[in-house]
C-alpha cells in the first residue's frame, strides 16, 4: 500500500498555488491529507502532481468580527476544538468537531479538507448547513463565494472547480445562548457517522421557539436540511409530544443505503437522533433564556 | 527448591526492548541488496487463469524480476501446499498451489509476485502487469453452496461438499422421543479475522558459502513453516532455518502455511539476492486465513427441571476456498459443544462446504466460541422457556468436580478420548456470580428502568481442549560465563513466553531470570518443534522447561558436591551459585561447574557424569489439558440507536497453576476484547460475487479503548494432573464464551420487549429491527 | 519515478538529511531511512495508528505525512522517548508494571499519543485516556493495561507503581 509516483510543489502564496493548479495536469490539493493520503496508499487516488497548501500564508486562522466567524481553509481542526472563539461563539462546531476522527488525526486534518472532501457522513460539513455557512474559493478569475446549499452538489462533490481552491468558510453567527446540539451514531468513538443530527434553536422569553435550523448528515448523498421540520418548529414550545412529531418528519426522508445501515435504520435513527438533538438543543435554549432572565 | 519465580507477577523481560523502539520485527531485519516482492492477486472470487503479460512491468526501472507458476521449478510450481492435518471424513484434502497455475477459487490469490528495488517500485510493477481471467460464477453463501446445481467452488471435485460426518454417543434419538421439552435455535456466527497488528512478513535470505536458505517469517510455527518450505522446495530440511524473530500478534492465521512464505523463499534462492515481502492490511484482509462462519440448527431435551437429556442438530461450516487445517474447526466445535454439562446423549452432524472466499483456519477460540455459542443458547432458552435463572439452569446440569476425570464419550481432535481431566465448574460459577453481584442485579436492573436505562446481564461457560501435542521441546544448558542459556521451539507473538519460560528454569536451576538468555523460534537451535497455537505453549514448553531444569540441577549438584567436597544434599543452589549449607558456606559459581563439567583433555570422566550441565527435554502429553470458565457480562443497551456498551465483565476461571498472574491476567482481557469484537463489531463481509467489502479497519471494526471494560479477574487454580507444573491453556478462554455471555446480557437488558437473537456480530441494526417488530417504539420513553 | 528532493528532518533532536522520492511516508523514511524501525506500519490508511509520531510536538500519523512535509520540522518516535541515559519515561515504566503491551506493535503509537495526552493534560481522567486511545487500536491487551499504565502516571507523576 504505497502511493504511486507524483511530484510535490510547494508554494507560499495563494496565488502560486492557483497557477501551479492552473499549469500542471492532474494534480490535487494536499492539506491536513488524512483522508487524501489514506486513498493514495490504496492507489485509488494517484495525482501527478501534489500542491501541498500548508505553506500558503493567510490560509489558517479562526476570527470572528461583526457577528461573523470566519475559519481559513487550513485551520486543523485541533485548533477548531481548542479555540475559545469557536466554544464561545459557535459552540455546535466545537461539539461536532469532538465526534470528528481522533486526537492524531485532529491534529494534521482541517476544515477545508473536510469540506472539500465530502464525505456524506462528516460532521463539519453538517455543521457548516446548519449554519448556512457561505465558502470562499478561489480560481484563477479571483474569489468567489458560494452558500453552503449550492456548495456540496453530490457525493463527494463540490463547487469547487479542478482549477480553484477552498479558502475559507464565513459563518454569521447565531445570537449568544442560542440552543444547540450535534448528535450523531457511529459505530465506534471517532467513526464517520451513520446518521448525524446538527441542531440550532433560538427561543422568546416564553420559550416559543423564534429560530430553527436542522441538518442530518448520513442520510443522503450531502448534508439535508430539514425546511419543513425547521418551519414547523417555529412558534411552539418544544414539549416532549411535539418533539417526537417533528422527529417523526425527519424520519419520513428518503435516505441512502449501504453495508453499514439500511435505509429503514437510518430513517429510524434520522427520527431517534433529530428527537435527541432538538431536546438537547431546546433544554439549552431555556436554560440561557433562564439565566438572562434572572 | 523453593518456588520464587513461579506464580509471582513478574514483569515481563520481553518489555524493555519493545517499550524503546528496539525491538526486532521481520520487516525491520534490513539485509543488504534485498528485493521487495509485491504480489499480483486475482480480483475475481472465480476465475481460470488465461495469460499473464508481464513486460510492461520489466520495463519499469527498478523492477528486477518477474515471477509466475511457470517460473518457479516445474515440481514446485505443480504442487499443492501441505495438508497439515488429514482427517479419514474428509472426501478431499484441496489446498492451493504456490501461484496460480489455472484455478482461482477467491479474491486475492496470488498469480505473480513483481521483485524491484523497493516496494514502491514492486507495486509499480504489479499496476503494469496484464492479466487474461475468464470469470466463472462464485459462491459466497455456504448455504448456497450446499444447494444442488450450486456453482462449484473447484470444479473438477464434482461438489463442493468437503466431509459430512456425525459426532455422537447415547441414543439420542430415545432422548428426544421421550422429552418432556425440545427446543430449537437457529444461530451463525460471522467470518471475522485474526488481525494482528502485524500483518504477514517475511524475509529470506540465500548464503551461498553455507548453502543455507534462512527465513525469518512473522509466523506462530516456524518449524512447520520449514517443514513445508523444504517439502516444495525440495531442500534438505536442516539446509533451511526460519526464524521467527518478533512477532506483531498471532491469534492463529499465523500458524497457517501460506503460499507466499515458499514463493520467497524459492525466489531468494532462485535470485540469489535477499527477498523481503511485508504483507499489507488490505492483502490480510483478502488473504490471510480467518474463522467462524458457521450456521447452527440446534435442539435440546430436557425434563421438567431443566436438566438436559439430549442435545442434537446440525453444523454447517464454511471452510472457504481450500482445507489447510483440514477440518479441525468444526471437529473442534462438535466437540466442544457439551461443555461442562451431563448430557446423555448427544449428535452434532457436521457438514463442511467450500465457498469461494479466503480459507477459513483457527482464529482465538477455533470452532469454540461459536460452540459455546448454541450451547448456552440453549441454556438461556431452556432457562426462559422454564422460568429458570440462567444460573440455575447451569448449575442443574453442572458436571460435578467428583466426577473428574469425566469421559464426555467424543474423541477429541488430538485423536484421544474426550476425558476432562479436572475442574470444579461449579465453583467458577459461584466465584463469578459473586464478583459481578449477580444476585443484586434484579434490583440494579428495576431501578435503572425507572430511569430510562436498559441494562441485562448474561452468563457463560466453558470448557476447552488446551495445550495440544505432540510436543514442545526445551533445551536448559549453564553455559561458562554463568548464563543460562534456554531453546524452545515454542514462540512468543506477546504471550510472554520468554518471562514465562524463564520464571520457570530459574526456579528449577537456581539462578535469576536475569542470568538466563532465551532463543525462541529459530529452527537452527532446536531440531524440532511446533510453536503456538491451541494454547498450548505454557502446558507443553514450560513442561519441557521445568523437566530440563530440574535435570541440569541434578548435574549441577553433582559437580558442585564433588567441588565443593560436600554431599549434594548440603548444597543450596541459589542465583547461580551453588552454595555449601555447611561450615562456612564455602560456593562455587554455575560458571565454573559449567567448566568443570567439560572434563578437562586426556582425562576419563567420572562414571555417570554427562557432558556440561545440558539437558533437552520434550514434554508430550497424553491428551489435551482442559480448562473452564464463567464469564459474565453486564451491558446497557441504547434502544433509540441499538448501541450497546459492556459495562462490566467478570470472569472467573480455570487455567490449572498460574504460572504468571500478571500475564495471565492479560491474556484473559486481551481475549475478552477479541469476543466483544466477536460479539458486537467484527464482521468480514463479502457481496454476493464473493467480493470482499470490508477491507479496511474503517469497514472492518475492530474493538477500541472505548468498547472494552477492565475485566475483573478471578484465577480459580485446579492443577492439571497431566502435566509436571499443572498448567492448562491460558490464551483463548477469554474469546470463547463473550460472544454467548454478551448476547445473553443484551437479551436480558431488552427483556421488556421478549426480543431474542442468535446471531454475530449483533450490530445495532439488527437490535432496532428486532425492537420494531416488538413494537418497541411506540413507547415515547424508549426514545429519550 | 519523479525527482528526489533534499530535505532535513530533526528526528529525537538530531538531523538527517536525505534525498528522497516526494511520494515516500514519514512512516518509511523514519523506518527505512534512517533505520528507526521502532515507529510501525499496521494498516497505513490512518486508522491503527501504530505509525503515530510527534510532529512538532502533535501526535501525527507518519502514514498519511510525506517525509517531504516534515522538511524543516521536528519529529520525536518512540526511540526518542527516554532519557539520553537510557532511564525510561515514567510512562514507558508505568507500561511494564502495568501489563500495557503484549506483541508490542501497537506500543509505539500508544506510547506517543500518551505521552502527548499528559504532556497537555497532566490528569486526565479514565474517559478522556480512553477516547484519547480511540485512535490506537491494540489486539492483544484489551486495552486495560495501557489506561492504567496512564492513570499511575497521571495521579503519580513519578510513575512508579505501588507506593
Amino acid at each position: 500500500m504505497k502511493p504511486a509516483p507524483f511530484a510535490y510543489h510547494v508554494p507560499r502564496s495563494l496565488d502560486d498555488a492557483l497557477r501551479q493548479l492552473a499549469s500542471l495536469d492532474n494534480a490535487k490539493i494536499l492539506a491536513g491529507g488524512q483522508s487524501l493520503v489514506a486513498m493514495m496508499n490504496f492507489r485509488v487516488v494517484t495525482p501527478d502532481h501534489l500542491i501541498d497548501i500548508n505553506s500558503v500564508e493567510g490560509l489558517s486562522g479562526i476570527t470572528v468580527e461583526d457577528g461573523r466567524l470566519r475559519i481559513g481553509a487550513a485551520t486543523r481542526q485541533r485548533d477548531l476544538e481548542f479555540s475559545t472563539e469557536i466554544a464561545w461563539h459557535c459552540p455546535l462546531m466545537r461539539a461536532a468537531v469532538l465526534l470528528v476522527g481522533h486526537r492524531q488525526t485532529r491534529n494534521r486534518g482541517t476544515i477545508g479538507g473536510s469540506l472539500a472532501h465530502a464525505d456524506p457522513s462528516a460532521e463539519l460539513p453538517n455543521v457548516c448547513a446548519a449554519h448556512d455557512a457561505r465558502i470562499e474559493i478561489h480560481g484563477p478569475d479571483g474569489v468567489r463565494t458560494v452558500p453552503f446549499a449550492a456548495f456540496n452538489r453530490t457525493f463527494m462533490t463540490t463547487a469547487v472547480e479542478a482549477d480553484e481552491i477552498l479558502t475559507a468558510v464565513e459563518i454569521d453567527l447565531w445570537a449568544p445562548g442560542h440552543g444547540y446540539s450535534f448528535h450523531e451514531f457511529a459505530r465506534r468513538h471517532g467513526d464517520f457517522a451513520i446518521v448525524g443530527v446538527a441542531a440550532l434553536l433560538d427561543v422568546d422569553d416564553g420559550h416559543r421557539v423564534t429560530r430553527a435550523s436542522l441538518s442530518l448528515c448520513g442520510v443522503d448523498a450531502m448534508p439535508r436540511r430539514l425546511p419543513a421540520v425547521e418551519s414547523a418548529l417555529i412558534g411552539r414550545v418544544l414539549d416532549d409530544g411535539t418533539i417526537d412529531d417533528v422527529a417523526d418528519m425527519a424520519g419520513d426522508l428518503e435516505t441512502i443505503e449501504d453495508h453499514h445501515a439500511s435505509k429503514s435504520y437510518r430513517q429510524h435513527l434520522a427520527r431517534i437522533l433529530s428527537g435527541r438533538a432538538l431536546r438537547e438543543a431546546n433544554a439549552r435554549a431555556c436554560l440561557q433564556k433562564a439565566r438572562a432572565a434572572s | 527448591m523453593g518456588a520464587k519465580q513461579f506464580g509471582a507477577r513478574v514483569k515481563r523481560l520481553e518489555d524493555p526492548a519493545l517499550l524503546v523502539g528496539s525491538g526486532q520485527y521481520t520487516d525491520d531485519i534490513k539485509l543488504p541488496g534485498t528485493l521487495h516482492a509485491a504480489f499480483v492477486r486475482s480480483p475475481h472470487a472465480a476465475a481460470t487463469l488465461r495469460g499473464i503479460d508481464v513486460d510492461a512491468a520489466l520495463a519499469l526501472p527498478g523492477v528486477r524480476a518477474v515471477f509466475t507458476a511457470k517460473d518457479l521449478p516445474p515440481a514446485m510450481s505443480k504442487m499443492r501446499m501441505p495438508q497439515l492435518v488429514p482427517n479419514a471424513a474428509m472426501q478431499t484434502i484441496r489446498t492451493q498451489h504456490c501461484l496460480v497455475v489455472d484455478e482461482i477459487c477467491h479474491v486475492g490469490q496470488a498469480v505473480a509476485v513483481v521483485l524491484a528495488d523497493s516496494q514502491y517500485i514492486a507495486e509499480d510493477g504489479v499496476d503494469r502487469v496484464q492479466v487474461d481471467y475468464d470469470v466463472r460464477q462464485a459462491v459466497n453463501d455456504v448455504r448456497d453452496a450446499v444447494k444442488p446445481g450450486s456453482p462449484l467452488v473447484h470444479p473438477d471435485l464434482g461438489s463442493n461438499i468437503v466431509a459430512a460426518s456425525p459426532m455422537a454417543y447415547g441414543d439420542v434419538d430415545a432422548a428426544f422421543a421421550n422429552a418432556k421439552h425440545v427446543f430449537t435455535e437457529h444461530i451463525w456466527q460471522h467470518r471475522g479475522g485474526g488481525n494482528a497488528l502485524e500483518a504477514r512478513a517475511i524475509l529470506a535470505n540465500y548464503d551461498l558459502m553455507n548453502d543455507m536458505l534462512t527465513v525469518w517469517s512473522a509466523t506462530q510455527v516456524p518449524h512447520t513453516t520449514r517443514r513445508m518450505i523444504a517439502e516444495l522446495m525440495g531442500r534438505n530440511l536442516d539446509q533451511i532455518r526460519v526464524i521467527a524473530p518478533d512477532v506483531g500478534g498471532g491469534f492463529g492465521p499465523k500458524a497457517t502455511m501460506y503460499c507466499e512464505d515458499t514463493v520467497i523463499a524459492q525466489i531468494a534462492m532462485q535470485l540469489r539476492r535477499p527477498i523481503k515481502w511485508t504483507e499489507d492490511r488490505r492483502e490480510h484482509f483478502l488473504c490471510a486465513t480467518q474463522e467462524r462462519d458457521q450456521y447452527w440448527d440446534v435442539s435440546i431435551a430436557v425434563d421438567d427441571d431443566g436438566r438436559i437429556i439430549g442435545v442434537r442438530g446440525h453444523l454447517l461450516h464454511d471452510s472457504g476456498a481450500y482445507l489447510p487445517w483440514g477440518i479441525i474447526m468444526p471437529y473442534i466445535a462438535a466437540t466442544t459443544m457439551p461443555g461442562p454439562y451431563v448430557i446423555p446423549a448427544y449428535r452434532l452432524d457436521m457438514t463442511v462446504v467450500f465457498t469461494n472466499k479466503v480459507p477459513t483456519t483457527p482464529v482465538r477460540g477455533a470452532g469454540r466460541p461459536q460452540a459455546v455459542f448454541a450451547m448456552e443458547r440453549l441454556m438461556d432458552r431452556v432457562a426462559r422457556e422454564l422460568k429458570l435463572d440462567p444460573s440455575e439452569v447451569r448449575r442443574r446440569n453442572f458436571i460435578q468436580p467428583e466426577q473428574m476425570p469425566y469421559p464426555v464419550g467424543l474423541v477429541f481432535r488430538d485423536g484421544k478420548p474426550l476425558v476432562y481431566d479436572s475442574g470444579d465448574y461449579p465453583k467458577c460459577q459461584e466465584a463469578a456470580l459473586k464478583l459481578s453481584r449477580y444476585q443484586d442485579f434484579k434490583p440494579r436492573q428495576a431501578e435503572a428502568l425507572e430511569q430510562g436505562r436498559y441494562i441485562g446481564i448474561g452468563i457463560a461457560n466453558y470448557v476447552e481442549g488446551t495445550g495440544l501435542g505432540p510436543f514442545e521441546g526445551v533445551t536448559v544448558r549453564v553455559l561458562p560465563n554463568g548464563k543460562v542459556r534456554v531453546i524452545t521451539g515454542a514462540t512468543n507473538q506477546g504471550q510472554g513466553t520468554r518471562t514465562t519460560l524463564s520464571q520457570i528454569v530459574a526456579d528449577a536451576v537456581g539462578c535469576s531470570m536475569e542470568d538466563i538468555v532465551m532463543t525462541l523460534g529459530d529452527t537452527a537451535a532446536i531440531a524440532n518443534g511446533l510453536g503456538a497455537f491451541a494454547s498450548r505453549q505454557a502446558v507443553n514448553a514450560g513442561s519441557s522447561a521445568r523437566i530440563a531444569g530440574l535435570e541440569v540441577r541434578k548435574q549441577i549438584l553433582r559437580v558442585a558436591a564433588r567441588s565443593l567436597g560436600v554431599p549434594e544434599e548440603q548444597i543450596d543452589l541459589e542465583d547461580g551459585w551453588a552454595i555449601s549449607r555447611s561450615g562456612n558456606r564455602q560456593s562455587i559459581s554455575f560458571g565454573r561447574l559449567s567448566f568443570a563439567s567439560q572434563g578437562m583433555p586426556g582425562f576419563s570422566m567420572e562414571p555417570g557424569d554427562s557432558v556440561g550441565l545440558e539437558h533437552t527435554a520434550f514434554y508430550m502429553p497424553p491428551q489435551a489439558a482442559y480448562c473452564s470458565g464463567t464469564h459474565v457480562a453486564e451491558v446497557e443497551v441504547d434502544v433509540g440507536t441499538g448501541a450497546v456498551k459492556v459495562v462490566n465483565y467478570v470472569v472467573a476461571h480455570d487455567c490449572g497453576t498460574v504460572i504468571n498472574p500478571l500475564i495471565v491476567d492479560g491474556q484473559v482481557q486481551g481475549g475478552v476484547a477479541h469476543g466483544i469484537g466477536n460479539a458486537l463489531l467484527e464482521w468480514m463481509q463479502y457481496d454476493e460475487n464473493a467480493q470482499p467489502i470490508t477491507v479496511t479497519f474503517a469497514d472492518y471494526l475492530m474493538p477500541m479503548a472505548t468498547d472494552v471494560p477492565d475485566c475483573v479477574i478471578e484465577h480459580v487454580e485446579t492443577p492439571c494432573p497431566l502435566n509436571p507444573i499443572g498448567a492448562k491453556g491460558a490464551g483463548e478462554g477469554g474469546t470463547i464464551p463473550a460472544a454467548a455471555a454478551i448476547i445473553a446480557a443484551v437479551e436480558n437488558a431488552l427483556s421488556p420487549f421478549a426480543v431474542f437473537f442468535a446471531d454475530t456480530p449483533l450490530v445495532p441494526e439488527r437490535i432496532v429491527s428486532a425492537l420494531t417488530t416488538a413494537n418497541a417504539y411506540r413507547r415515547r420513553h424508549a426514545q429519550k | 519515478m519523479t525527482v528526489k528532493q533534499a530535505i532535513a528532518v530533526t528526528v529525537n533532536g538530531k538531523q538527517y538529511q536525505r534525498e528522497v522520492e516526494p511520494r515516500l511516508t514519514l512512516a518509511d523514511f523514519l523506518r527505512h531511512e534512517i533505520n528507526l524501525t521502532g515507529t510501525h506500519l499496521g494498516c497505513e490508511h490512518g486508522v491503527c495508528g501504530a505509525c503515530t509520531i510527534l510532529l512538532n510536538g502533535l501526535s501525527t500519523r507518519s502514514c498519511l505525512t510525506f517525509a517531504v512535509q516534515a522538511h524543516g520540522q521536528e519529529v520525536t518516535t518512540i526511540e526518542g522517548l527516554a532519557e539520553p541515559d537510557g532511564t525510561l519515561s515514567p510512562l514507558q515504566q508505568a507500561m511494564a508494571e502495568n501489563h500495557a503491551l503484549q506483541c508490542g506493535f501497537c506500543t509505539p503509537g500508544m506510547l506517543i499519543t500518551l505521552t502527548e495526552l499528559l504532556r497537555d493534560d497532566p490528569n486526565p481522567d479514565d474517559a478522556k485516556i480512553r477516547e484519547t486511545l480511540t485512535g490506537n487500536l491494540c489486539r492483544c491487551t484489551g486495552y486495560s493495561g495501557i489506561v492504567a499504565a496512564a492513570r499511575q502516571v497521571a495521579k503519580g507523576g513519578r510513575g512508579i507503581a505501588g507506593d
